[in-house]
């Protein structure tokens, strides 16, 4: 190493240091003012168009996976659903998913970590609510959509933009307070 | 009147501070050695005036005196008197004296134990922790004052909020901040060996008991608060890559580090450089952990209440402490030369794998703990990282460490060759893929779990090879080895049993990789089957506690129809706080526990029954206790020992 490499290596910790307190104080003065609010979190991507994405098929579900482009020919607002057969609060929020799915209100489902037979067995088992139905066993889709755990949904509307997000079970509560008022809003 | 007292001992406390920063600095300097000697006696006279003042507050919550705004405000009488006692430090305010107390309880400790310290690095070490202190001191006078008074009295505090009323929860803050206040000793020894230009082997045998102390107690303090989080918050889990905790864990990933490159240093004067850069980084994580939890720059159901206002103080502390020690490191590590030299693969060449890798595995949680906060805040973008990025992003570089750790020890100094290590690991390796397949065969072919067995057999075998190979066992008569083993040095065995330790840890992942769970409602007398247990809901009754009121279930666990347990876990109400705690019930045989949760009833006398199976969950706490044990056996080795000749006469003058 050239000694002035060497030199400028040993300033990169202090240049990393400021750079960090720059964006602290940043954010602790927009917290004073009002702009910056760390609790207000609606979430991930909400206002933004879904991300791209490609899934294969749940084996054994006799049906296809699905894309970003299948939720726009929908033509329509979209629940997606991240789910897994290993996931106990799913359950919970199951017949709510059957009682929206029954309404005619389209939801896609993701398997998220999940083995094709379990995800069959579960949807067997519970009924399958899913219109589209996909896994991701990788879980890459997941982390693009910024999941923080399952079951969590997404409202996408017809633009294909998402709009709404919950992260955990969908009570019968969330349901009537949060989600049936933005699907009518988001349904004309 | 105490509030006062208190007040002004911590005034006090920080003139002292003062004068023990400048008296020994300028003393080092100018090799005054009347001022040198100052610092000594000024740390402990801080130490006595910061006790006085703790002393103080936990008075004032004894007696639950109303005229006190930190008491009304995190007190009450209805309160058991052991957490009243620990309510001290359940709240930022006191949390922060207790912070300050123990750093100075460290500065006393420098003081009493360095007799044969070099005096102008003692005094510069002494002088550099004086600074700390005074940055902290007049945070807690300037923004946190504990000793506020509020008129008129109300008749009685509005209590603690009763998640933190534990016992777990209770020890887990000060074992912590233990660990993150003995970096701020090593961040002195780095910021003392700048100043002075010169690390040598003498400075490296200094520091590795500290940072060795400061690790176990920080080890400690997180696996109580992961304990705490899976007995207290009942969801089963035992880590949540949650920003607080991650603030926990980058201190104990580069302390970790520090660890391991301090030994260099001591054996063989290399990695100097980088043993200072990472003696200031582990300092730097624990006040950049202080500052995201007291600042309220993010949410998490850990973090104290605050306000931008002490975030601001706090980030100056920050900036002035960090930027200060980075500006001197890039000033003055030019003059740090190496003067041990080794080949890629050897002792120190697997000991710069392992700070290589630690420090990369620190960056991937830096990174993904503050890169949604800098997006929100610079670009109103709201991501998330949640634990899916955090296990995919760490396991990678968590293998080749688990791998590499089994074998650095077993390597030479200066030059080694894989093919003797690999000799005496062969056996190791062999049972890792046994276990491998037998796991995958019985786990029901799941990959992770499986691996994860293999690498805790491939550790703790590691580092029973270790010792073996050490003792010369089987290559000699067993008494001979048995002699061998009694003479091995403390260090060796700490350090066989630390790997160990996190060869049990990993296990414990493992094993919790299998758990099951299983939510059901449920009316008296029916039950669910889960892993084999028949788990029957025998009935739901009200319980009161000293301050709260409690629904709590019996269910009776049954094997073959025979009962082996009766759980009882409640969901607790605090009317004074108006909250809900849930208290899991957990039957442990130390292989797996059995965990149960109550959760909502309905109006029809149906309870929401949450169980789960959680396989060698016992053995996460115990590995890390183990971890911590070998950290003190390390500690107790003779060569620390000896570094420290008069501590026996020097006992007197540190004040407990």
């Amino acid at each position: 190493m050239t000694p002035l490499a060497r030199r400028t290596l040993l300033f990169a910790p202090l240049g990393v240091a400021a750079v960090g307190g720059g964006l602290f104080f940043g954010m602790l003065r927009d917290m004073q003012t009002g702009e910056y609010n760390p609790r207000g979190v609606p979430s991930a991507l909400i206002g933004r168009p879904v991300p791209d994405f490609a899934l294969p098929p749940v084996e054994g579900a006799e049906m296809p996976g699905f894309s970003q482009a299948d939720l726009a020919r929908l033509g329509g607002p979209v629940l997606v659903n991240f789910w897994a057969s290993w996931c106990v609060p799913c359950i919970v929020e199951h017949p709510q998913l059957m009682r929206l799915s029954r309404e005619g209100i389209t939801v896609a489902g993701i398997a998220y970590k999940d083995r094709d037979a379990d995800s069959v067995g579960f949807l067997r088992r519970h009924g399958n609510p899913f219109r589209l139905l996909a896994k991701d066993q990788p879980g890459r889709t997941a982390i693009d959509w910024g999941v923080y755990g399952v079951p969590e949904t997404y409202l996408v509307d017809r633009q294909g933009i998402i709009r709404w997000r919950f992260a955990g079970p969908i009570t019968d509560e969330v349901l009537a307070q949060d989600l049936r008022p933005l699907l009518r809003r988001y349904a004309s | 009147m105490i509030a006062e007292l208190g007040h002004f001992a911590l005034a006090l406390a920080l003139v002292l501070a003062l004068a023990q920063t400048v008296l020994p600095l300028v003393g080092a300097e100018r090799r005054d050695a009347r001022l040198m000697a100052a610092a000594g006696p000024l740390a402990v006279g801080q130490t006595v005036a910061i006790a006085a003042a703790f002393a103080c507050l936990t008075w004032l919550y004894v007696a639950n005196d109303t005229s006190v705004l930190n008491v009304v405000q995190n007190s009450h009488s209805a309160k058991p008197m052991l957490y009243k006692v620990t309510g001290v430090w359940g709240n930022h305010e006191g949390s922060l004296l207790l912070w300050v107390l123990i750093l100075a309880l460290c500065g006393a400790a420098v003081a009493g134990f360095g007799r044969d310290l070099p005096s102008a690095l003692k005094a510069r070490v002494l002088g550099v922790l004086g600074l700390v202190s005074v940055g902290f001191v007049a945070f807690t006078l300037k923004t946190s004052n504990p000793f506020e008074r509020i008129w008129p009295p109300p008749l009685d505090g509005q209590g603690l909020n009763p998640v933190l009323q534990d016992i777990g929860l209770a020890i887990h803050p000060p074992l912590l901040y233990v660990g993150y206040v003995g970096y701020a000793v090593t961040f002195a020894f780095a910021v003392a060996a700048l100043i002075e230009g010169r690390v040598d082997a003498a400075w490296g045998r200094w520091v590795r008991p500290w940072s060795l102390a400061a690790w176990s107690f920080l080890t400690l303090g997180i696996a109580l608060g992961s304990w705490w989080a899976y007995y207290e918050l009942g969801w089963g889990g035992y880590w949540f890559w949650d920003p607080v905790e991650n603030a926990s864990l980058l201190p104990w990933l580069v302390g970790t580090a520090l660890l391991h490159s301090a030994i260099v240093v001591e054996k063989r004067e290399a990695l100097k450089t980088w043993t200072v850069l990472l003696a200031i980084i582990a300092f730097g994580m624990s006040l950049l952990g202080t500052f995201l939890v007291r600042s309220g720059v993010l949410n998490s159901v850990h973090s104290f209440a605050n306000d931008p206002e002490r975030g601001m103080f706090i980030l100056a502390l920050l900036m002035f402490y960090l930027g200060g020690a980075f500006a001197l490191f890039a000033w003055r590590a030019q003059t740090m030369v190496p003067t041990g030299i080794f080949a890629p693969v050897s002792r120190e060449g697997s000991l710069v794998l392992n700070n290589l890798l630690l420090c990369s595995i620190t960056a991937v949680v830096f990174v993904g703990t503050l890169w949604p906060m800098f997006a929100d805040a610079l670009m109103g973008e709201k991501i998330s990282v949640g634990p899916p990025f955090f296990n995919a992003a760490t396991f990678p570089l968590a293998v080749p460490l688990v791998l590499a750790m089994a074998a650095g020890p077993l390597m030479p100094w200066k030059r080694a060759a894989l093919f003797p290590v690999m000799q005496r690991l062969w056996f190791a390796g062999v049972a890792m893929l046994a276990v491998l397949m037998v796991g995958y065969a019985l786990s029901g072919h799941r990959v992770l779990p499986a691996l994860g067995f293999a690498f805790a057999a491939w550790v703790v075998l590691a580092a029973a090879a270790d010792i073996g190979d050490r003792v010369a066992l089987f290559r000699t008569p067993l008494r001979n080895s048995w002699n061998r083993a009694r003479g091995l040095p403390r260090a060796a065995w700490g350090a066989a049993i630390g790997h160990a330790g996190i060869g049990i840890v990993a296990a414990g992942i493992a094993g919790m990789g299998l758990a099951q769970e299983r939510l059901a409602a449920l009316s008296p007398g029916e039950s669910i089957q889960m892993a084999g247990y028949e788990w029957r809901l025998d009935g739901v009754r009200d319980f009161t506690g000293p301050n709260f009121t409690a629904r709590k279930a019996t269910i009776s666990v049954l094997r073959d129809g025979q009962v082996i347990d009766v759980m009882e876990p409640s969901r607790r109400w605090f009317p004074i706080a108006r909250q809900n705690t849930t208290e899991a019930a957990i039957h442990t045989n130390l292989m797996y526990d059995l965990y149960a949760v109550i959760g909502e009833e309905d109006g029809s006398g149906k309870a929401v029954i949450r169980v789960h199976y959680n396989l060698l969950a016992p053995w996460l706490w115990i590995g890390a206790g183990i971890m911590a044990i070998g950290g003190a056996l390390s500690l107790s080795d003779r060569r620390v020992r000896v570094s420290a000749p008069a501590r026996r006469a020097a006992a007197g003058t540190v004040p407990a």
